[in-house]
């Protein structure tokens, strides 16, 4: 044994001077025969690690490199390809892991170059959709990264200071504020019921999420100078519980169009709410939750309109919430049940028996036509 | 390495394919390791002899093809593919047979396959997996989900006897991923994945496979409820976290 082992090293080191092999994501693959009987007896060699160690009995891995060894090509990865692989575990990062996730790929990706190339681009992504909450220097509180506030690429607009603030994306940082221009931010007309809607929003807010914030845009028609025109408005709320050391991290976010249409004195509201949980305590479970409402109230003053949109995103909100507990009250006794029962319908665990007398038993219970 | 395991235990469990094909192609000298560590969602290819279907994995494939438990037959065909010995193949046939009552009782549906093959230390590894797809389109019975997906492989290694007894070694891995969706609440989501381990010394005398079936049972009734009460338990009281139910919030103090 120890003698092949040895003979196959051989070959196998000259290997390491070719080009790297690729696979497929079915094969384990290399490109000579002597690699992966090396590989193979390694993994015959490697201790029990408790948890990990998946057996893997050298017959057959050596028979399944004789066949391997025939023929499939080599697919180097471009560059570009690599970054687009990174940028997709960055962005499919759950709420808060982003970082964690950057650290493990820059050791996966070993190239520096690709790693900060697709950093650079995916975490804006990944902040403008998670809409994360930044402190801004100099005691102005705190501004959320959105796409709807964003200027320029780095720099977004918090509305209720008038404060624009400069972010570093890939560090989640605000480094520096500065006054927002008069054309950064919206008509006085506009800004009455901005301003309005931002109280009330702020007030919904802090009562009902703990630790959430809250911030409104207007999308549309930013410079109307007075009744006649329609515009649009969007409020986005932004909560996240990050608890690593917990295992368990977790987001909601809700962005609400309201488009007030000035022709019928009408608003109409459309929402989107998220929200997402993962727990990864020796296991990897994630919570993908989402849900669009629409509503409807009339055009009035800024503060009654203010006070009317409060009060249906707050309704819809509780609604959504109290639905998302019946999904999860419903769990063990209808959807889980769907996939696996708890017991079968005996309500016994199966009479596992010995084998010669489960034959007997089986033949007994297709005359009886019951079990398969 | 144990950065690519880190990056798996984040990256949502429904895009686990498609993650650990980024890691193969992204660490390809890693590719043993990575899929013997890495589970995924099971394939499923038919059986051309007798019509039924039979679960792909690692431990039914040579090359590309792979052996149905039912006809013992590689698909596609394989001139000189490994094969249980015959007295192995009684027992694994005979545990194809009973696990699939089993699986009846407790996914009524589903598809179930058992593969063994001997190992080098005199005793033989046994592979259990079931598939389940309960969506409505699948065997849902109560057409509740609009996907749902139980995969579960139990790897056990049995051991030589000795003195009357065997060593028998259990690594148990389950995925489920479960959707509804519906007008009034919107799409809910919840997916995931567990190992564990369990060893147990059991005397002989009942036989293999009834030993074998009753830790598989035991542990797929740890893993559900594991995965029911604690983890997606978890999951719900961090949405009551992010956003207490409505009677907490009225408690509360108006500046709190």
């Amino acid at each position: 044994m120890i003698s092949i082992f040895v003979f196959s090293l051989f070959p196998s080191l000259s290997c390491f001077t070719n080009q790297k092999a690729f696979t497929d994501h079915y094969l384990l693959l290399h490109i000579s025969l002597s690699l992966s009987f090396s590989s193979a007896f390694l993994l015959f060699l490697v201790p029990n690690k408790s948890k990990r160690f998946r057996f893997f009995p050298l017959k057959f891995a050596l028979q399944r490199a004789r066949k391997i060894g025939m023929a499939e090509e080599e697919t180097e990865l471009s560059e570009e390809q690599r970054k687009e692989i990174a940028k997709w575990f960055l962005l499919n990062a759950p709420a808060g892991e982003i970082q964690y996730v950057a650290k493990d790929l820059k050791s996966v990706l070993n190239d520096d170059d690709v790693y900060n190339e697709a950093v650079s681009e995916a975490f804006p992504v990944y902040n403008k959709s998670h809409m994360i909450c930044l402190e801004m220097p100099g005691r102005f509180g705190d501004v959320l990264v959105t796409s709807y506030g964003e200027l320029q690429d780095n720099e977004y607009l918090d509305p209720k200071t008038a404060q624009v603030a400069i972010v570093d994306h890939v560090k989640q940082v605000c480094t520096e504020v500065r006054p927002a221009t008069d054309e950064e931010l919206p008509s006085p007309y506009i800004e009455e019921y901005r301003c309005a809607l931002d109280i009330e929003m702020s007030k919904y807010v802090g009562e009902a999420y703990p630790k959430g914030f809250c911030s409104v845009y207007c999308t549309n028609g930013k410079d109307v100078e007075g009744p006649g025109s329609d515009f649009e408005l969007v409020v986005v709320i932004s909560a996240a519980r990050l608890s690593p050391q917990n295992f368990c991290n977790g987001s909601w976010r809700s962005i609400w169009n309201i488009e007030f249409k000035d022709d019928i004195q009408i608003l109409e509201l459309k929402g989107k709410l998220q929200v997402g949980a993962h727990y990864f305590e020796e296991g990897n479970v994630q919570l993908d939750a989402r849900h669009e409402c629409k509503d409807s109230t009339l055009f009035q003053s800024p503060d009654d309109s203010a006070v009317s949109i409060a009060t249906i995103i707050r309704h819809h909100e509780t609604e959504y919430l109290a639905s998302l507990e019946a999904s999860y009250l419903n769990l063990p006794d209808t959807t889980f049940k769907d996939l696996r029962r708890k017991l079968p319908v005996t309500r016994t665990l199966f009479p596992w028996h010995n084998t010669s007398q489960f034959s007997l038993t089986r033949e007994i219970s297709k005359e009886l036509g019951i079990g398969k | 390495m144990e950065a690519a395991m880190g990056l798996m235990r984040r990256m949502p469990p429904r895009h686990s394919e498609t993650a650990l094909s980024a890691l193969l192609s992204l660490l390809p000298q890693h590719s043993s390791d990575l899929l013997s560590q890495v589970d995924l969602p099971l394939q499923v290819l038919c059986d051309v002899d007798n019509g039924k279907e039979f679960i792909l994995c690692e431990y039914n494939r040579d090359a590309d093809s792979y052996r149905s438990p039912w006809s013992n037959k590689y698909h596609p065909p394989l001139e000189d593919g490994p094969y249980p010995s015959s007295e192995l193949r009684k027992l694994e046939i005979e545990a194809n047979d009973i696990f699939a009552i089993y699986r009846d009782q407790y996914y009524e549906g589903g598809i179930s396959s058992v593969y063994m093959w001997e190992d080098d230390n005199e005793g033989f590894v046994a592979c259990f997996l079931i598939k389940k797809d309960g969506s409505k389109t699948g065997h849902g019975r109560r057409g509740c989900l609009e996907e749902g997906a139980w995969d579960a492989i139990h790897v056990i290694e049995v051991g030589p006897e000795e003195e009357g007894t065997t060593r028998y070694c259990l690594t148990s891995t389950v995925m489920l991923s479960l959707t509804t969706d519906d007008e009034s609440s919107g799409s809910f989501s919840l997916s995931g994945s567990l190992r564990r381990q369990m060893n147990m010394k059991l005397s002989v005398a009942d036989g293999h496979l009834c030993n074998m079936g009753k830790m598989i049972e035991e542990m797929e009734g740890k893993l559900r409820n594991s995965l029911d009460q604690v983890y997606f338990g978890k999951t719900r009281e961090m949405v009551c976290t992010l956003r207490p139910p409505a009677e907490v919030a009225q408690m509360r103090l108006p500046d709190s």
